[in-house]
C-alpha cells in the first residue's frame, strides 16, 4: 500500500499510541504474565485439578451458566418478536429500561432480588437463576429482535398460506433464519453467567462458588494464590472455546437476512393480536421493574416498621450505642466517587487517544484495538487477582496506592471508549483531511482541525459509560480495595450479608442510590448517541 | 375447485381506510383480474382473502361458508407473493414442497410431487439449486409451483409479473395462462396492467367499482 502524502507522520501516531501501550503492558499483560508463571507449577497444578471440590465448582458453574442461558433464550423470545413487530405506547421506555437492566451492578442486581424473593428463597439457586434472567433479557430482546426485524413478515405469512400454523411458522421458517442472533447472543449470556461473581456473592449461598468466586475465596480468604491462579486460567480456556464455538455456529448459519429491508412494525389490529401484545409488554414490564422497586421499597423497611431511617442515619457508624459496623456506607459512597472521578478521566484521556492512534495507524492499528479489547475476554476477577499478586512487592508495592482501583476499573472501561471513538472517526470523510491539506494545513494541523472535533460527543458517551463501569465494578475492586478504602459495591455486599434489618436496609438505600446513578448514566448515553431518534420516532 | 365472496369489506391502518366496503364474487375455477393503481388497496384485499390481516367489518366466504374468522393456514387459500417470500435456509425441492410437508405428506411423495411441478413450471433439474441463486424469472416459477402444489381451493396472484424485463414477461403471462388451467384453480390476480389482466384472465375488475 503507498503511502499517501496527507497520511499523519508516523512520530505523531506512535506518541499518541505509547501511553495506551505502556498502560496495557504493565497493568494488564505483566499481571496475566506474573499470573501464568504463579499457575505454572505443577504441584499448584495437580493439586487443582486433582481437588474433588474443583471439579463440582467447575459443573456447577457450567450447569447454572447453561440454564440461565436456556432460560433467557426461551423467556426472552416472545418479548423480541413483540418488541421487533409490533407498534405500543412505552416501546421505547421500556427497551431502555432493559438495557438499564443489563448495565446495572452485578451487586445491585442481586440486591434487587434479595429484596424481592421471601426468606425462604433468598440465598438458593432460583434467586440466582432469576437474577440471571433478568439481567439478561435486554441481550436477547435486543440482539435477536434487531435480526426479527429483518425477517419479512410476509415470508411469516408465506408459511402460513401452505399451511403452516404458529408454532410451525416459528420452528420452520423463523427460528432457522434468526438463529445466527439466537446463538450470538446465547454466547453473551453464557459469558456474563459463566463468569458471574457480584451475583452470586450476593445471593447464592454459603457453598455456592462459580470458578470465580472461587477464584476470589481461594485467594483473598485462604491464600492460596497457585491454585487461584490454576482456576483462572482453567476459565480463560472455557471462554475461550466458548467463543470459538459461537463465532463458528454464527458463520455456519449465517444467512442473507441482514440485505432484507426493514419489516415496519405496526399496531396490533385485533382483539387477540392486542391482547397477546398487551400481555407480553405488561409481564416485561413487571419483570424489568418490579425487582428494583422491591429494592427502594425495602431500603424503607425497618425493625420498626416503614420509615425513613436508613437514609436518614446512613452516615451513622454507630447504629446504636456502642455498636459499630466497620462499614461506613458515607465513606463508601465518597470513595465511589472519587474513584470514579479518576477511572473516567483515565478512561477517556487512554481511550481518545487510542482511538485516534487505531483510526490514523490505518491497518496496523488493528492490534492496538485488539489488544485493548483483551481485559474485556478476561474476566474483571481474572484483572483484580492479576494486579494484586504482580503489584505487592518493592519497588512496585502499590497495593496500597490510592489510584490502583480507579486504574483497573479505566483497563475495563477503555474497550469502551475505543469501540464509542471509532465509529465517529472512522466515518470522518478522508476526503475532507485531505480538502484541508490543500488548504495549507500541514497532516497534524489538518486532522487537529478536522478530526478531533468529532470526538466530544463520542467521548462523552465513553465517559457516560466509563462513570457507570467504575461505579458498579466488583469483581476487580473484591481484590484491590483496602479496608477503608471499600466503593459502593463492596459496602452493598458486606451490609446485605450482616443479620440486622437496618444494616440491611442501608445496603438496600446503597443500592437504590446506585441503580439510579445508573439508570441516569444510560439515559445519558442514549441521549448523546441518538440526538435525533426521538424527533424522528414522533414524526 | 372453489367459489370465493367478498362482502363489504373494510379495512383500515391506524385510522387510514384502505378498503372501503368491497364486495366481490369469483365462480368455481373462473381467473379474475384485480386492476387498480398502485396503492389502492389491492394487495390489502389479497391479505384479507388469505387471513393475514382481519377486516375491520365485512365477511370472506369460501364455496358459501364463511371462513373470516379462521386462521390462515387453515383457510386453503394458496398465495403467490410479489416479492415471492422463498425460504433462503430450504432448496428449491424443498421450498415447493413445504405445503406437503405442512399436510403431512411422507417425504418420497412430497418430493415426487414437487419435481412434477418444478418440471410443470420449466424447472426440471433445478430440484437441488439454492433459492438465492436462482434468476428473477426462476424465483417466480417456484414461487408458483410451490402454491399450486398444495392444490389450494382459492389461488391469490399479487403482482406476479411485475418486475420481469418485457420479453420475460409476456413468456411467463402465456405460460400462467396455461399452468392455471392445468391447476384449474379459482384464481383471483392483482395487477395494474390491463394488458397483462385481460391475456391472463376471464374477467377484469376495477378495485373502485366494487364498492
Amino acid at each position: 500500500m503507498s503511502q499517501s502524502p496527507s497520511r499523519q507522520p508516523r512520530w505523531l501516531i506512535f506518541s499518541l499510541a505509547i501511553i495506551p501501550i505502556i498502560g496495557l503492558g504493565v497493568f494488564f499483560l505483566w499481571p496475566f504474565l506474573t499470573l501464568l508463571a504463579e499457575a505454572v507449577t505443577g504441584e499448584a497444578i495437580t493439586n487443582t485439578l486433582t481437588r474433588r471440590s474443583t471439579w463440582e465448582i467447575a459443573w456447577f458453574t457450567l450447569w447454572q451458566a447453561t440454564v440461565s442461558t436456556v432460560g433467557t433464550i426461551i423467556i426472552g423470545l416472545t418479548p423480541a418478536y413483540v418488541f421487533a413487530r409490533y407498534k405500543f405506547h412505552g416501546r421505547e421506555l421500556l427497551v431502555g429500561l432493559l438495557t438499564a437492566i443489563f448495565v446495572l451492578p452485578t451487586v445491585v442486581m442481586g440486591a434487587a432480588f434479595l429484596a424481592l424473593l421471601p426468606t425462604s428463597l433468598d440465598r438458593t439457586i432460583w434467586a440466582v437463576l432469576g437474577a440471571h434472567v433478568v439481567f439478561n433479557l435486554a441481550v436477547v430482546i435486543r440482539v435477536v429482535g434487531t435480526m426479527w426485524e429483518h425477517l419479512p413478515t410476509d415470508m411469516e405469512a408465506a408459511a402460513a398460506t401452505l399451511g403452516a400454523n404458529r408454532w410451525r411458522v416459528f420452528t420452520d421458517i423463523s427460528f432457522p433464519l434468526i438463529r445466527p442472533a439466537v446463538t450470538a447472543a446465547a454466547a453473551i449470556v453464557f459469558l456474563f453467567t459463566f463468569t458471574s461473581f457480584g451475583v452470586i456473592r450476593v445471593l447464592g449461598a454459603t457453598g455456592t462458588r462459580t470458578i470465580e468466586v472461587e477464584i476470589w475465596r481461594r485467594t483473598t480468604q485462604l491464600g492460596e494464590i497457585s491454585e487461584a491462579a490454576v482456576l483462572a486460567l482453567l476459565q480463560l480456556g472455557i471462554l475461550a472455546l466458548v467463543v470459538l464455538w459461537s463465532t463458528f455456529a454464527q458463520r455456519r448459519h449465517s444467512r442473507a437476512l441482514r440485505l432484507e429491508p426493514l419489516s415496519p412494525r405496526r399496531t396490533p389490529r385485533t382483539k387477540g393480536e392486542r391482547r397477546f401484545v398487551a400481555i407480553v409488554v405488561g409481564c416485561t414490564a413487571i419483570v424489568a421493574s418490579v425487582p428494583l422497586i422491591a429494592l427502594a421499597v425495602r431500603s424503607f423497611s425497618t425493625p420498626s416498621g416503614w420509615s425513613t431511617t436508613a437514609w436518614t442515619n446512613l452516615g451513622q457508624t454507630e447504629i446504636r450505642p456502642g455498636i459499630r459496623i466497620g462499614i461506613d456506607p458515607v465513606n463508601a459512597l465518597g470513595n465511589s466517587l472519587r474513584i470514579a472521578v479518576w477511572a473516567t478521566l483515565i478512561a477517556v484521556v487512554v481511550g481518545g487517544v487510542a482511538a485516534l492512534a487505531i483510526a490514523a495507524a490505518g491497518r496496523s492499528g488493528r492490534f492496538l484495538d485488539t489488544g485493548l479489547m483483551l481485559p474485556l475476554g478476561a474476566s474483571a476477577v481474572t484483572i483484580g487477582f492479576g494486579m494484586l499478586i504482580t503489584f505487592d512487592a518493592d519497588p512496585f508495592d502499590w497495593r496500597a496506592s490510592w489510584w490502583l482501583v480507579p486504574v483497573g476499573h479505566a483497563l475495563i472501561a477503555v474497550p469502551f471508549v475505543v469501540r464509542t471513538a471509532l465509529g465517529p472517526l472512522r466515518a470522518v470523510d478522508p476526503a475532507m483531511t485531505e480538502a484541508a491539506a490543500t488548504l495549507g494545513a500541514a497532516p497534524a494541523r489538518a486532522w487537529r482541525e478536522v478530526v478531533v472535533p468529532y470526538l466530544w460527543r463520542p467521548l462523552a458517551v465513553g465517559a457516560a459509560l466509563a462513570a457507570a463501569i467504575s461505579l458498579g465494578e466488583f469483581g476487580a475492586t473484591s481484590f484491590l480495595s483496602r479496608s477503608g478504602g471499600e466503593t459502593l459495591p463492596i459496602a452493598i455486599e458486606q451490609l446485605l450479608g450482616r443479620t440486622g434489618s437496618l444494616l440491611q436496609a442501608q445496603g438496600y438505600v446503597l443500592a437504590t442510590m446506585l441503580a439510579l446513578t445508573t439508570v441516569v448514566l444510560v439515559a445519558i448515553v442514549d441521549r448523546l448517541r441518538d440526538p435525533g431518534q426521538n424527533e424522528a420516532e414522533g414524526s | 375447485m372453489s367459489s370465493l365472496d367478498v362482502h363489504h369489506m373494510t379495512v383500515s391502518f391506524d385510522e387510514t381506510v384502505v378498503l372501503d366496503d368491497v364486495s366481490l364474487s369469483l365462480a368455481h375455477g373462473e381467473t379474475v383480474a384485480l386492476l387498480g393503481p398502485s396503492g389502492s388497496g389491492k394487495s390489502t384485499l389479497l391479505r384479507a382473502v388469505a387471513g393475514i390481516i382481519a377486516p375491520d367489518s365485512g365477511t370472506v366466504e369460501i364455496d358459501g361458508i364463511d371462513v373470516t374468522h379462521t386462521p390462515t393456514y387453515r383457510r386453503g387459500v394458496g398465495m403467490v407473493f410479489q416479492d415471492n417470500q422463498l425460504f433462503p435456509h430450504r432448496s428449491t425441492l424443498d421450498n415447493v414442497g413445504f405445503g406437503l410437508k405442512m399436510a403431512g405428506i411422507e417425504r418420497s411423495e412430497r418430493n415426487e410431487r414437487s419435481a412434477l411441478w418444478l418440471e410443470r413450471v420449466g424447472l426440471a433439474g433445478f430440484a437441488d439449486r439454492r433459492v438465492t441463486d436462482l434468476s428473477g424469472g426462476e424465483a417466480k416459477r417456484v414461487a408458483l409451483a410451490r402454491t399450486l402444489v398444495a392444490e389450494p381451493s382459492i389461488v391469490l396472484l399479487d403482482e406476479p409479473l411485475t418486475g420481469l424485463d418485457r420479453e420475460l414477461h409476456d413468456r411467463l403471462a402465456n405460460e400462467l395462462v396455461g399452468i392455471l388451467t392445468t391447476a384449474a384453480a379459482t384464481t383471483l390476480l392483482v395487477t395494474h396492467d390491463p394488458e397483462e389482466a385481460a391475456l391472463v384472465a376471464i374477467r377484469s375488475v376495477q378495485l373502485e367499482d366494487l364498492r
